[in-house]
């Protein structure tokens, strides 16, 4: 009995090791309490031990419902290193995919942060990126943006683009609403409230009960399309993204391909390259093509709840390259128009001199889009400025 | 452990909750790590009723904290009783006591508030702590629950440190709100609840309605389990299954394939919002009916 626990015990850290690569928050105590619990519990059956683990190691619903692959992946022999890529895609074009990722990370970091993980060749000029239907458009990008976007590397362009991303959130400013609300400090007395809380001092008043008009910020609500198609714009829009992310109060963050991830926790650390490993690590697997209705149905069945108000400015970020239906798309914006204050749509290919928005998706997309833009340089992300501001 | 589990699934069906494997091991492990347990699942999936079926079965008080946006200490931890003090006050005025004396006597557990925390774990049996949809609250107070959660001790500046008698079982609900801190999820055992499959739900109505026939029992789960596979704004909960059962039951009601239209204006028992109403017509209806029978 005694020999087994300790069997386990390599195992386990290695296990809790292979459950923080993917992205799990589990700290030291608890591979402790793991190991006792499974010492208390006389060798259990396997599935006992898979459900007792996920409810000590699981802590949200995103984790609850991966931690079974997860387990099998580790604990039925497949192996640590592939089993990451299998079991957080879904897609079978999963495994090449680390190279989508490899020009939003120096070379350098991803080695030194990720000694474990098979490396792909670097290719330092990123022209071999891209592949499946994003290849055609992402070439002809390269041709007219080679100068500016693509080359986002130096620290100081960087700084001027999350500078950016602040100014358009602070455009998008605090609002103050008609109504007062009851506060500890405001410009105003509240009659009605100070009569009645001084009653027991025979109307006298004493206490002062203040009113104010309550702040109420604009939420911002960010989705950023990383597929193929988009690759020349992912770092910096990933950059934007964590600017509107860092500097604003309430906004999240959303990645999506061919699935929905939800980055608002990654995106706000403050180390930028740890921050951009980490995203690489959660968009492993990402297929090739774009389902934007297929994720808009997700998001709206499962974030929008909590995630809109009547205050909040939804932000989508892509090309409009779509492969799933239009339809899908055009009744899963409807749903969101129902629950947001105002839908913005940033095309970078919008910039480039003979595009028109023709293709089937952005076409339907259209008459529900409050403000349809370009982004495909800094300079065209400034001018949006003041049109956000009137939203 | 595993007949433990069994155990407490069986004790659990003898309050009248019905509990799968998952949530019976999760309350198992509670009790046992003595770790709070976090709750989360659609709305209506039963997360309030775990709290009170393990009080009754711990035959023990359930103490409930229920949060909202602007909850604060006062509310949740304890408070002076004000009215009283000055009562006493004035009352000791005549005595001739010194300041200090009466300020002992004012600040004393006769004059103390408590509220639902401090109640938690100052009673001589461990009760179960039940801090419901921990998600409206604010954020400073999910900081501050965690600190007692902790150290099970609340300090009150007049009084001093109070240490807990014994340490309440805790479980926390959450309906996703608002996103919960990293912290806290970390300190909690975590379980997600899922509607119920469609056996345990006829499990569960047939033990809240004592009287109802196996036959009807079965339709209605089997028309509510569709309904939810429907793209609707609201899915229907296990609430609200069993109101329906409840009304079909008074309105004498036996079959679901008999008259569409007159069971689709129960359904508002089921349906909470305008466009779900709408989108289930008499036809989805009657289709629905003819999956369940």
């Amino acid at each position: 009995m005694d020999a087994q626990p300790l069997a386990l015990v390599p195992k386990m850290v290695r296990f809790i090791d292979h459950l923080r690569d993917n992205d799990f928050s589990v700290d030291p105590a608890e591979t402790e309490a793991a190991l006792r619990l499974l010492a208390d519990d006389h060798a259990p059956p396997l599935m006992r031990a898979r459900q007792s683990l996920r409810i000590l190691l699981a802590c949200r619903k995103e984790e609850w419902e991966r931690f079974d692959d997860l387990f099998e992946a580790y604990w039925f022999s497949r192996g640590r290193v592939r089993t990451r890529t299998s079991s957080t895609s879904s897609s079978a074009t999963g495994q090449q995919h680390p190279d989508l990722w490899q020009d939003h990370l120096d070379g350098r970091d991803r080695r030194a942060q990720k000694p474990g993980v098979v490396q792909e060749a670097v290719d330092d000029d990123g022209d071999a990126a891209g592949e499946g239907e994003g290849r055609l458009i992402a070439s002809r990008q390269t041709m007219i943006q080679r100068t500016d976007l693509r080359h986002l590397t130096d620290p100081a362009e960087i700084a001027e683009a999350e500078r950016l991303a602040y100014r358009l959130a602070s455009v998008l400013r605090y609002r103050l609403s008609r109504r007062y609300r009851q506060a500890r400090r405001g410009p105003r007395l509240d009659l009605r409230r100070t009569l009645r809380a001084n009653i027991s001092s025979g109307g006298e008043p004493f206490d002062l009960v203040q009113k104010k008009r309550p702040d109420r910020p604009v939420r911002l609500v960010v989705l950023l399309d990383v597929s193929g198609s988009m690759q020349p714009y992912s770092r910096f829009f990933l950059q934007f993204v964590k600017g509107l992310v860092c500097r604003w109060l309430e906004t999240e963050a959303f990645l999506f391909h061919t699935r929905l991830v939800r980055v608002t926790d990654a995106v706000r650390d403050r180390d930028s390259i740890r921050a951009m490993s980490k995203l690489a690590l959660m968009a492993e697997g990402f297929g090739g093509g774009t389902r934007i209705g297929a994720c808009l149905k997700l998001f709206n069945e499962r974030y929008a709840k909590r995630t809109l108000n009547s205050r909040t400015v939804f932000l989508i970020l892509s090309d409009g390259y779509d492969t799933g239906s239009c339809d899908d798309l055009v009744d899963q914006l409807e749903r969101l128009k129902k629950r947001g204050r105002r839908l913005v749509w940033l095309n970078p290919l919008l910039g480039w001199r003979d595009y028109q928005p023709i293709n089937q998706a952005m076409m339907s997309a259209m008459p529900l889009i409050d403000h349809f833009a370009a982004a495909h340089t800094l300079e065209a992300l400034a001018l949006i400025e003041s049109d956000l501001a009137r939203l | 452990m595993m007949d433990r589990v069994e155990e407490l699934q069986k004790r659990l069906a003898d309050v009248g909750y019905i509990a799968d494997e998952t949530l019976a091991t999760a309350l198992q492990l509670t009790l046992h790590l003595k770790r709070p347990l976090l709750l989360e699942g659609e709305a209506g999936v039963g997360k309030t009723e775990v709290a009170k079926a393990l009080a009754a079965l711990k035959k023990t008080r359930l103490i409930r904290l229920q949060c909202y946006e602007g909850l604060d200490a006062s509310q949740a931890i304890y408070e002076w009783n004000y009215r009283r003090q000055l009562l006493a006050i004035k009352a000791h005025e005549q005595d001739g006591l010194a300041a200090d004396q009466i300020e002992t006597e004012i600040f004393s557990d006769r004059f103390l508030l408590r509220r639902p925390l401090l109640e938690a774990i100052s009673a001589d049996r461990p009760p179960v702590l039940l801090v419901d949809e921990i998600d409206r609250a604010d954020e400073e107070f999910e900081a501050y629950l965690l600190e007692v959660l902790a150290d099970f001790q609340i300090t009150i500046p007049e009084l001093g440190t109070i240490q807990a008698v014994s340490i309440p079982h805790v479980i926390l609900t959450s309906n996703g709100t608002r996103e919960l801190s990293d912290a806290l999820r970390r300190r909690c055992l975590y379980t997600h609840i899922d509607f119920p499959s469609a056996e345990r739900e006829i499990r569960i109505v047939e033990t809240r309605l004592p009287g109802i026939e196996t036959v009807l029992a079965r339709r209605i789960v089997g028309f509510v389990q569709a309904l939810r596979r429907e793209d609707l704004e609201k899915t229907p909960g296990v609430a609200e299954t069993l109101d329906w059962a409840a009304a079909l039951i008074g309105l004498d009601i036996q079959r679901l394939d008999g008259d569409p239209e007159t069971l689709r204006k129960t359904l508002l028992c089921l349906l909470k919002t305008e466009a779900d109403l709408a989108a289930v017509t008499k036809e989805v209806v009657a289709r629905l009916a003819g999956e369940a029978a």
